[in-house]
């Protein structure tokens, strides 16, 4: 119950991280949906699937829009074409606010060309989403270290147990990674403002 | 039984007085009843209704507390040029130094179980009973310091008009060790108090070594004021001996401790202004305001220049052999000590608070309420003890004044 | 001569006159017991077990909810330590209220155990120069950093020494805790906190029904009542039951960290290790379990 109510938290300022997938992206499905999926993904929990025994490290599910993935959708009917563009018609919003190294990549720098399911090392080794971590460290091979560490980035559960990562997309948009700026809670009642207070129940429930 | 004789006989004096007496009593009433009013919402709603919050988190309470022990102290210590001196009346001197070093210490008490937040558990700091934390926390060694300090002065002076009451020879030997033992406890008093504040490294104002020596030397110009007066009333009205010149030289002996206190003062400000660290700020809060927040430098000028006042009217023989000017550098200089205690001591302490922030205090209306309540109460219980010493000592009130009058009673019945 | 004695003891003690009137003014059963509740630390454990079930009890009376009270103590092996990055702190003040609806602080009048202090990068960090009260639009604000203070959990905390009835200690774990039971409200560890983590009750704190977090230690997170100190506990409640503090949780930048100090392989030890870490008020010899740390 109370996790739940963490994860709300969590989600309001979830910057419009789930612009990830590359197909099927429905006209209706703006961030503010996004994060709804996200919230549904976190409350069940549905860590197990991503953790088998080969990968190190337990992950929160990754912030796939509902209804986008599996890419391969779609995609198995497109013939890829590897032409570096802007892209117009799908995925414009991703191409709108795409800034991540801009000048030198693009989709296919991270996604895999022919199995859209899958993102791409330089190596050429596929990933799943959930690993995506890999290929950020591709290049950001300290905050990597660190996040391996538990220094850089997120963690929930047990401090002696059972832990949680957060993947660098769910706080970083993978397409344009700089931490958004957010509305701060309010600043605390000044001290002269704190002045004998009669209890009334009409003020609780505004509060409410 | 006979005891309780005395302190019948002694209550009884409290209703027989002059028009003026009754006038007194009526004023001290009617103050006690507006503060008492006050207390009462304090104890209803909590600190709240103080002006303290948590970056102030002490203040004018507190306050008063310091200031009060300084009187107790300084009321005692007084016994030291009476003796070293010879001046004839010390028996009284040392009467009505320990009274007034009874009031003082009851009221300052008084202060700290108005300051705390739940005054029902102040069992708590009691030896056995609670968990005392002796000897870690300078509060109680405070607290203990003058639990004891109280009960010394308490026994001597009872004993001592007891003894007379009685017509009776006190004990000598008895009365004068525990004297002796006072005078040093009521150094220690004013000492632990300033050790209180002293101890905490997190509020560089207090942090001075100098801050117990500064104490003690204020104190020795604000209690024996209150003696000053209190010598010249009784000389007026009672067959007290007390000659001018142990007046004039209480006088001289306050200049002293101004002096040094001025002394230690300056070498305070030399070191915090001439080294400018960062805890140079409280200072400036203080004397000179942080920005706008100037509050409380009418407070420490007003200390300043009352100070300096009555410094100069004692310190030439002119004035202070002069009862006029005297009496007006008495009242400066106890003054200027209180608004130093009261006001300028606590919350620059406080103010900017430990991260840095500025809230501005100032006591509320319950605050003075509650303080005159207890100024008020304090007076009161010194009136009765100082009206029962004036009888027995001066206007020969004994055991023979009762027994003839409970025989008369018993006749008419 | 009734009414001077009765004056007189007043003025001696007026605490004691009230609690004597209040006493024969007929006060339940239970008020006289709690009146004479002794200290949590000399309590056996049958009294304790008692004193909790009470408690919930009581609470259930009030809040209309299923309340559990833990004593739960210290894990052996731990101490506990806390990391935070100043270098991705945002200043959202997102803690602050994760904190104050996880330990039921007081929301009327307010009490907060965390403040985020907005600084000038220009000064560093400058306390004077700070700013609690910041509120801009979106943070993080240009040229500025912030600097969230709490309780450090010091390794030789001044609050508890001068305490003068031991009401508040230092326990196994490293967490000074209070018995809000046994605190007479002298505020005197207040005075000697030099990092203003230790917030009075000065008034009867509010929490809505509805927002009252449930579990609850009694050295922790239960309600507090008028007249007492309280103060972070890295959420005791939570930690001595391998759970993160409520702020790690809720951080949205990640930039708070916890863990055992005690061992070595714990993220909070990388941290002391490998990364450039500061303590506040170094001087003063308090030796904070609280760090502060560059990320990056």
């Amino acid at each position: 119950m109370k996790k739940i109510q963490r994860n709300r938290h969590f989600s309001r300022w979830i910057p419009a991280l789930f612009m990830l997938a590359l197909l099927g992206a429905c006209s209706g499905s703006g961030p503010q949906s996004g994060q709804d999926d996200a919230d549904s993904n976190l409350k069940e929990g549905s860590v197990a699937q991503y953790t088998g025994e080969s990968t190190e490290i337990a992950v929160e599910p990754p912030p796939l829009t509902d209804g986008i993935f599996p890419c391969n959708d779609c995609h198995s009917d497109i013939v890829p074409n590897p032409q570096r563009r802007e892209l117009v018609d799908f995925h414009d919003d991703i191409s709108a606010i795409f800034n991540h190294d801009s000048e030198n990549r693009w989709c296919l720098d991270c996604h895999d060309m022919n199995n859209r399911d899958s993102l791409r090392l330089a190596s050429g080794k596929l990933l799943s989403f959930e690993e995506s971590y890999k290929l950020c460290g591709q290049c950001h091979g300290e905050k990597l270290r660190d996040w391996k560490v538990g220094v850089h980035g997120k963690r929930i559960g047990e401090w002696n147990g059972k832990k949680e990562y957060l993947l660098c997309v769910h706080c970083h948009n993978p397409h344009s990674p700089k931490f958004e700026s957010m509305t701060p809670e309010p600043p605390p009642v000044r001290q002269e403002d704190i002045k004998n207070y009669q209890p009334k129940n009409q003020e609780n429930n505004e509060e409410k | 039984m006979n005891f309780i004789r005395f302190v019948k006989g002694s209550i009884q004096l409290f209703f027989r007085g002059t028009k003026t007496y009754y006038a007194w009593l009526l004023f001290l009433f009617v103050l006690i009843v507006w503060g008492a009013g006050g207390y009462a919402g304090q104890l209803r709603d909590g600190l709240i209704t103080t002006n303290m919050r948590d970056s102030v988190s002490w203040a004018f309470y507190i306050g008063n507390f310091t200031f009060l022990v300084g009187v107790a102290a300084a009321a005692v210590m007084l016994v030291i040029p009476a003796y070293i001196y010879n001046w004839k009346p010390i028996k009284e001197i040392v009467i009505f130094g320990e009274l007034l070093a009874v009031c003082a210490v009851i009221m300052s008490i008084a202060f700290i179980v108005v300051d705390i937040g739940n005054p029902m558990r102040f069992w708590h700091m009691l030896p056995i009973l609670g968990t005392m934390n002796f000897p870690y926390s300078m509060l109680s060694w405070d607290f203990f310091f003058l639990l004891a300090y109280l009960i010394i002065n308490f026994v001597v002076v009872s004993h001592l008009l007891y003894a007379i009451f009685y017509k009776k020879e006190y004990r000598k030997k008895m009365v004068l060790t525990i004297v002796f033992i006072s005078i040093p406890m009521a150094v220690g008093i004013h000492t632990v108090t300033a050790f209180l504040y002293n101890a905490l490294p997190a509020r560089p104002f207090w942090n001075s070594a100098l801050l117990a020596p500064r104490f003690l030397a204020s104190a020795f110009c604000s209690g024996p004021a209150i003696l000053l007066i209190l010598f010249q009333i009784l000389r007026k009205i009672t067959n007290f001996e007390i000659k001018d010149e142990a007046i004039w030289r209480i006088a001289e002996l306050m200049v002293y401790a101004m002096f040094i206190y001025l002394f230690f003062t300056i070498a305070e400000l030399f070191k915090e202004f001439y080294s400018g660290t960062q805890h140079l700020l409280y200072w400036k809060y203080l004397l000179f305001g942080i920005g706008d927040n100037k509050e409380l430098v009418p407070y420490s000028w007003l200390s300043i220049g009352m100070g300096f006042a009555a410094f100069i009217l004692f310190l030439i023989p002119k004035t202070r052999k002069n009862f006029v000017t005297l009496n007006i550098g008495t009242v400066l200089i106890y003054s200027s000590v209180y608004v130093e205690k009261g006001i300028a001591l606590i919350i620059p302490g406080f103010t900017p608070d430990v991260l840095g922030q500025i809230y501005v205090y100032t006591p509320s209306m319950t605050e003075i309420r509650t303080a005159v309540l207890i100024f008020s109460l304090g007076s009161l219980l010194f009136t009765f003890l100082v009206k029962v010493a004036i009888a027995i000592i001066f206007e020969n009130y004994n055991i023979g004044s009762i027994r003839g009058k409970e025989e008369s009673v018993r006749i008419q019945a | 001569m009734k009414k001077s004695n009765s004056r007189r003891s007043f003025l001696k003690n007026i605490s004691l006159a009230s609690a004597s009137a209040l006493a024969l003014s007929g006060c339940s059963l239970k008020e006289l017991e709690k009146f004479f509740q002794k200290n949590f630390r000399t309590l056996s454990e049958k009294e304790k077990k008692q004193l909790i079930e009470d408690l919930e009890a009581e609470y259930k009376e009030k809040y209309h909810k299923e309340f559990h009270l833990s004593d739960k103590p210290a894990i052996d092996g731990t101490l506990f330590g806390y990391a935070l990055d100043i270098s991705r702190c945002i200043g959202c003040r997102k803690c602050v209220y994760a904190c104050v609806e996880e330990n039921n602080q007081s929301r009327e009048p307010q009490i907060h155990w965390i403040q985020v202090l907005q600084m000038e990068k220009e000064k560093g960090i400058d306390f004077v120069h700070s700013d609690v009260h910041y509120n801009p639009e979106t943070v993080p604000e240009e040229g500025h950093f912030y600097l969230p203070v709490q309780c450090q959990q010091c390794r030789t905390p001044q609050c508890t020494t001068v305490c003068p009835v031991k009401a508040t200690w230092q326990e196994p774990d490293g967490i000074v805790v209070v018995d809000y039971n046994w605190c007479i409200g002298c505020r005197y560890c207040m005075a000697a906190c030099p990092y203003g983590a230790r917030h009075f009750n000065w008034g009867k704190p509010e929490i809505p029904e509805e927002e009252i977090n449930t579990e609850m230690h009694y050295l922790g997170n239960r309600p507090r009542m008028k007249g007492v100190v309280e103060k972070c506990t890295f959420c005791i409640q939570r930690v001595r039951e391998g759970r993160y503090p409520a702020c790690v949780e809720i951080c949205p930048v990640g930039a708070r960290k916890f863990g055992n100090l005690l061992d070595p392989n714990s993220e909070i030890r990388y941290i002391l290790e490998n990364k450039r870490v500061l303590v506040l008020k170094e001087e003063l010899n308090t030796q904070p379990k609280f760090y502060y740390f560059f990320g990056v």
